[in-house]
Formats: structure tokens, C-alpha cells, sequence
């Protein structure tokens, strides 16, 4: 599903060069929910932003779904993102002035979908965040649990085969955090495979498995007591 | 995705209004001054009679002083108007498929209906050709024939407004009224009729309205009329009779033909060319051979009809569209970078960059158009003031400014392209430049 390999990252300034990853090698299985912790600054975000095609990388070899990101076009990649990937934000990054069924529509928008099918995944998709009769409400009348709800519904409208949530509860009071946790579960043994990016053991703790990155390197790969994998 | 693309403009207009008004309103202002004074250089660059521009050309032949030339600022071109003798000669030849000669006069006119005391009317003694050559659209009746210009049969056509004023605009064909304290009868009443710039005869104001009554061109030394318009002369000679002066060097008469093929013009210059040789050989054109032929559009280039200074007016106004539109970059990239943000969640969920500069440039397009209205709404503010501006600044007879100012179907769809080539060509680096941000780092910022 997700295949890196000594993907390296750079960021250079006149001054100054700051390697965010470097030798990074990872590799998540389909269906797989794992975790991605360390410090702040340790590269967990430029991961993410790798993996989810946001940015380029220097060197290594990352392979997405089996097909070879290296090189692509803007246009590619942004198509492959579309199609594969859903991302979770820890700031919700709800479009504000469009209601919350538009915000679920606009990455099916991009994917050129006819107005049937798009309404049927944005009905199915708030369905089971449980937000259905919320279409019409802008996100400013919402509350942070549920504006996270819309997000995850939003990333896994376009039935994406792997989900990029950074952060995801960070914004959240516990119990919401929990609710928005149990629904990143739901999702992942629907067959959904989910990265995570969190500073939260306990959050981790509910993934297969969990991967630690210090100073743009994978520390140590622990595998905690793992829930069923779905087939 | 362009109706999409449209929804999210608008929007996005909403989430900046204030901006959004900013932009709308530097694009308007530039635009409404391009197009105030783009319709006022094309009124007076414009030729009035195109669609005739291969056919109808004005006649000239050099014969002034062999000591000085007519104009010292065009020495190659012959002066714009003919003798008496030289234009009644070459207005003989069957050549032409019509062909006029012509002059204004002053005329006192008398009758009517509406008990209007005798005025002072500006007129034009011309040959029959006049009407039909200049396509001049009629409301009753119609011009004469060439046979009333010899007689010459006192017939008249009066203009729209000449028959407001005589008989409050009702069909006055066959009415008589006085011209010159000679009786005439209307044959023709003309409708609104005021080629801009008076091509036909520049001398006095190109933009001069034409006269308001026509008689034919006899009339001239039957009633011994002299020229309202110019009347130049070089030649030490007697001048002390209407006929000394028809007979003299003097220039004073404007000649037009109009020749359907070039096989015609081409026999009508051999005919001039003939013509001058004879009189060249019994001593008169002392001068080289410029026997002219020149179309309407030329005509207006040779006689300066386009001053430089209107050249320099459009150039500022263009300028000052284009300080306008820089002003509309900087608020563009003030603004597409203020929501970074949204496009970095846009790319994060599938937008290629493509999508957001063609996404940015629907918002600039739909920018430029309300400007475009805007615009075409403060240019016609703009026009209908100077209109009324100029109302009251008539000289004499009416005309001057005010006729320039129409606007015309060509000045909307000037404007309209005007706006939104140059607001896109002014967006395309904005919207350019807000898809080349990187999207993660403002989706951690948002």
C-alpha cells in the first residue's frame, strides 16, 4: 500500500539545510491502522506531507498503492492524491463559507464526478460520521467534534484506499477526541488504511502498530497488542 | 468546473467585499476613461462612409502658386479644393459612376407653417449626385435630377431639423418657401443625418453638422452666391466680378466621384492627367503634376482630421488603465494570498495546480466582467456629460463636440473585450502565483 524507501527531505534556506527525513523507510500494509509518533520537530509532518504527495522528496524510492511517485507531475500526482488519499487535519480545515455537504463535495469535485454519484457518497460519507441532518449548516455552527466529523467525512467521501490524519483529536476535549478516535477505527476495519501522526500514547496505543521518528529517522518500531487486521 | 469555479467567485467576493469593490472600481475607472476617450478618437478617426471606402474619392489637382506650395506641412498633397472652371470641366466625363461638385452658402430662408421669421440657415449648392453618392437617407421625398442642376430648377431638400422648424416635422414636400428671396419647392426632406467627422467637406470644423437645405449647384452663379466656407487664392488677378472670380485660380469648390473598380479610376486619372497637360501646356498648373484621386480614409489622414493631441489623450488614458490594473494585480495577490489557506485544503484534497490557476482565473474573469459593466455604466455617465457639457457651447449653427460622443455598438464591445482581455492578462501572474504556493505549509497554518 505504502512502500518508502531512504526517502530523504531537505529544506534549504540560504543559510541554513535541515534534513526532515532522512533514510526514512516505511512500509504499511493494506488495511493496516498504524500510528506515527515522536518530539515535535522530529519529521512526523514532512512524513505526512510525503506520503500524501503534498511535497517532493530528494532521494529515496516511495511507491504508493504499487506506482512509482518519483517524478510525476503536478497533474498526476494531485489526480493520485484525489483518488487515494483523504487527509485529516488537526484544524479541521473546513472551507468556511461553503455549508458542510459542499465541503464534503469538493474533492469529488475534482474528480469530475456526475452530481448523482457525488450526492450519493456526500449522503453516505455524513451518514456514518451521523451528521446527515447537518447538510445545510456552515461550519462556524458547528462544534469542534463535529467539524471533525465533516473532515473525516470529507476525506473518505471519495472512498480513498488510505487516510493521512495529522493530529486529528488535538483540537479535542477527550470525549471527542475519543468519539472522533472510535469513528478512525470504524473506518479502518471498513478496510481503510489510516496513518496517524500523534503526540498522544494513548491514541496510539489503539493503532496496529506504532512507528517513532526522531530526528527525521524511524527510532524503533513497536507493535503494540494488535486489534484483527481485516482481511 | 468553470459554473463551479463561478460559485466559489462569488463567494469569494463575499468573504472580501470591501477588496472585491476595490478591484471592481479601479477596473471600472480605467476602463470608463479608455473607453471615454477611445469613443471620441474613433468618432473623429472613424471613417463615416466605410463601407463606400474603395469607391468614393475626393478630387484635387495642384494649381497653385509655382513659387509656394498650398500647405507647407503636406507639400505633396494639392489643395483640398478646386477651381470653379477646373472642377465644372472634369465633371463632364461619364467616367465616374456619380460624381458631385459643391460649395456652402449662406442662405436666408422664409415660410412654413409655423409662422417661423426668416433665419439664417447654412446650405449647400450642390449637384444631384450629392444624395445618393453619400448614401443620405431621406423622410420624404427625394433629392433632384442632374438636369435641375443646369436650369437650374428651384427645388430644394431640407434637413430633419430645418423642417422641425419650418413645418413642425410634418411632410412638407411640395410646400414652397423663400431661399435667398428666390421661391422654392421642397422636393426631399432628409432624416437625422451627421457623418463624423464631415468628410465630405473638412474646411470650417471636420466637425461641423452638414448644412440644413440643398440646392442645386446652378443656383451658385445664378444668384451669384460666394462661398460660406473657404475661398483661396494666389494669382494677382482681377476678382472684382462673380464671374472674374469663377474664372479665376481661386479654389473654393470640393469635387467627389465615385469610381466602382479600379479599371474606372484608372481611365478617371487619365481623364485628370489629360486634362492638366492641356492646361499645363496654355500656361496654367505652373506646379508638378498632382492630380489626386483619394479615398474617404486617406482624405481624413491628409487633411489632419486626427490631431496628435488626441493620439497623446488615448495613450495617457491607456495608461492610466494601466496604473489602474497594476493597482488590481497587487490587490489580486493581496487577496488570492489571503486565502492560501483554502487553496492549501483544496490541493490537499486533489486540486493540481492547473485547477487552482484555472479556478483563480474564472474569480478574475468574473472580476473583470462586473468591472466591464461598471465601466460601460461610468462611461456612459461620462459621455452623457460632456454631451451636456458641450450642449451650450455650440458654435453659431449646431455641431462641434457634441456629435462625438455618441456611444456607440462599437465602443460597448470595445469595452467589454477591453475589460476582460486586459483584467485576465492582469490576473494571470495572481493566479499563477497562488497555485505555485506550497500547500503544507498553510494547512498547518489555517
Amino acid at each position: 500500500m505504502l512502500k518508502m524507501q531512504n526517502v530523504g527531505k531537505v529544506y534549504r534556506t540560504d543559510l541554513i539545510e535541515t534534513h526532515a527525513l532522512r533514510d526514512f523507510s516505511l512500509e504499511v500494509a493494506a488495511g493496516e491502522f498504524v500510528a506515527v509518533t515522536g518530539p515535535s520537530g522530529s519529521g512526523k509532518t514532512t512524513f505526512l506531507n510525503v506520503a500524501g504527495l503534498l511535497e517532493t522528496f530528494e532521494s529515496g524510492q516511495y511507491f504508493l498503492d504499487g506506482k512509482d511517485v518519483r517524478g510525476l507531475s503536478d497533474d498526476a500526482r494531485s489526480h493520485l492524491r484525489n483518488e487515494k488519499i483523504g487527509f485529516i487535519f488537526q484544524g479541521f480545515n473546513l472551507i468556511p463559507d461553503l455549508n458542510i455537504y459542499d465541503n464534503v463535495d469538493v474533492p469529488l469535485r475534482y474528480r469530475r464526478l456526475k452530481q448523482t454519484d457525488r450526492h450519493e457518497r456526500i449522503s453516505s460519507a455524513l451518514e456514518l460520521v451521523g451528521l446527515a441532518s447537518r447538510v445545510k449548516h456552515m461550519p462556524s455552527q458547528l462544534s469542534g467534534g463535529q467539524q471533525q466529523r465533516v473532515a473525516i467525512a470529507r476525506a473518505i467521501a471519495g472512498d480513498p484506499a488510505f487516510l493521512l490524519a495529522d493530529e486529528p483529536t488535538g483540537n479535542l476535549d477527550s470525549l471527542m477526541a475519543r468519539q472522533v478516535m472510535d469513528l478512525l477505527e470504524q473506518i479502518n476495519e471498513m478496510g481503510t488504511t489510516i496513518v496517524l501522526v500523534t503526540h498522544d500514547p494513548e491514541l496510539a496505543r489503539r493503532a496496529h502498530r506504532n512507528v517513532h521518528v526522531v530526528d527525521g529517522q524511524i527510532s524503533d518500531l513497536k507493535a503494540y497488542e494488535p486489534r484483527a487486521v481485516p482481511a | 468546473m468553470t459554473g463551479y469555479y463561478m460559485r466559489l467567485a462569488f463567494k469569494s467576493f463575499r468573504r472580501n467585499p470591501g477588496l472585491t469593490a476595490l478591484m471592481v472600481g479601479a477596473i471600472a475607472l480605467g476602463i470608463a476613461v479608455c473607453v471615454m476617450t477611445m469613443t471620441v478618437f474613433h468618432a473623429m478617426s472613424g471613417n463615416p462612409i466605410w463601407w463606400k471606402g474603395d469607391r468614393l474619392y475626393a478630387v484635387t489637382m495642384d494649381n497653385w502658386d509655382p513659387n509656394d506650395v498650398y500647405d507647407h506641412q503636406h507639400p505633396a498633397l494639392a489643395p483640398p479644393m478646386m477651381t470653379y472652371k477646373d472642377s465644372k470641366f472634369l465633371a463632364q466625363s461619364n467616367i465616374p459612376e456619380r460624381k458631385v461638385i459643391m460649395y456652402k452658402v449662406n442662405s436666408i430662408v422664409t415660410g412654413g407653417t409655423a409662422e417661423k421669421r426668416p433665419h439664417h440657415v447654412i446650405s449647400r449648392a450642390t449637384s444631384a449626385d450629392f444624395f445618393a453618392m453619400f448614401d443620405i437617407p431621406f423622410e420624404y421625398g427625394s433629392g433632384w435630377v442632374a438636369a435641375a442642376d443646369e436650369g437650374p430648377e428651384p427645388v430644394i431638400v431640407i434637413s430633419h431639423k430645418e423642417n422641425q422648424i419650418l413645418f413642425g416635422g410634418g411632410n412638407s414636400v411640395g410646400r414652397n418657401i423663400l431661399w435667398n428671396n428666390t421661391q422654392f419647392r421642397i422636393i426631399g426632406v432628409l432624416k437625422e443625418w451627421s457623418p463624423q467627422p464631415k468628410f465630405y467637406d473638412l474646411n470650417n470644423g471636420p466637425f461641423d453638422v452638414p448644412e440644413d437645405a440643398y440646392v442645386p449647384i446652378g443656383w451658385g452663379p445664378s444668384l451669384q452666391l460666394l462661398s460660406a466656407g473657404s475661398s483661396n487664392c494666389w494669382k494677382p488677378e482681377p476678382l472684382d466680378s462673380f464671374e472674374e472670380f469663377m474664372n479665376s485660380d481661386c479654389v473654393w469648390i470640393e469635387m467627389w466621384v465615385e469610381l466602382p473598380d479600379a479599371k474606372s479610376r484608372e481611365r478617371f486619372q487619365n481623364f485628370m492627367d489629360g486634362y492638366w497637360s492641356d492646361q499645363h501646356a496654355a500656361g496654367r498648373f505652373p506646379r508638378a503634376r498632382r492630380n489626386q484621386l483619394t479615398p474617404v480614409g486617406q482624405w481624413l489622414i491628409d487633411q489632419g482630421v486626427v490631431e496628435n493631441d488626441n493620439r497623446v489623450l488615448v495613450g495617457l488614458s491607456f495608461a492610466f488603465l494601466a496604473v489602474c490594473l497594476i493597482n488590481t494585480v497587487g490587490l489580486l495577490l493581496a487577496k488570492f494570498l489571503n486565502g492560501a489557506a483554502i487553496t492549501g485544503v483544496r490541493r490537499a484534497l486533489g486540486a493540481s495546480r492547473r485547477q487552482v490557476f484555472h479556478q483563480h482565473l474564472v474569480e478574475v474573469g468574473v472580476l473583470a466582467s462586473i468591472g466591464a459593466v461598471l465601466g460601460l455604466i461610468l462611461s456612459a455617465v461620462g459621455l452623457g456629460l460632456v454631451h451636456a457639457l458641450y450642449a451650450s457651447a455650440r458654435f453659431g449653427e449646431p455641431g462641434g463636440f457634441q456629435e462625438l460622443t455618441h456611444f456607440d455598438t462599437a465602443s460597448v464591445i470595445w469595452a467589454v473585450i477591453l475589460a476582460i482581455v486586459a483584467t485576465l492578462v492582469a490576473g494571470l501572474y495572481p493566479a499563477w502565483r497562488i497555485g505555485r504556493l506550497p500547500p503544507a505549509v498553510y494547512l498547518k497554518s489555517q
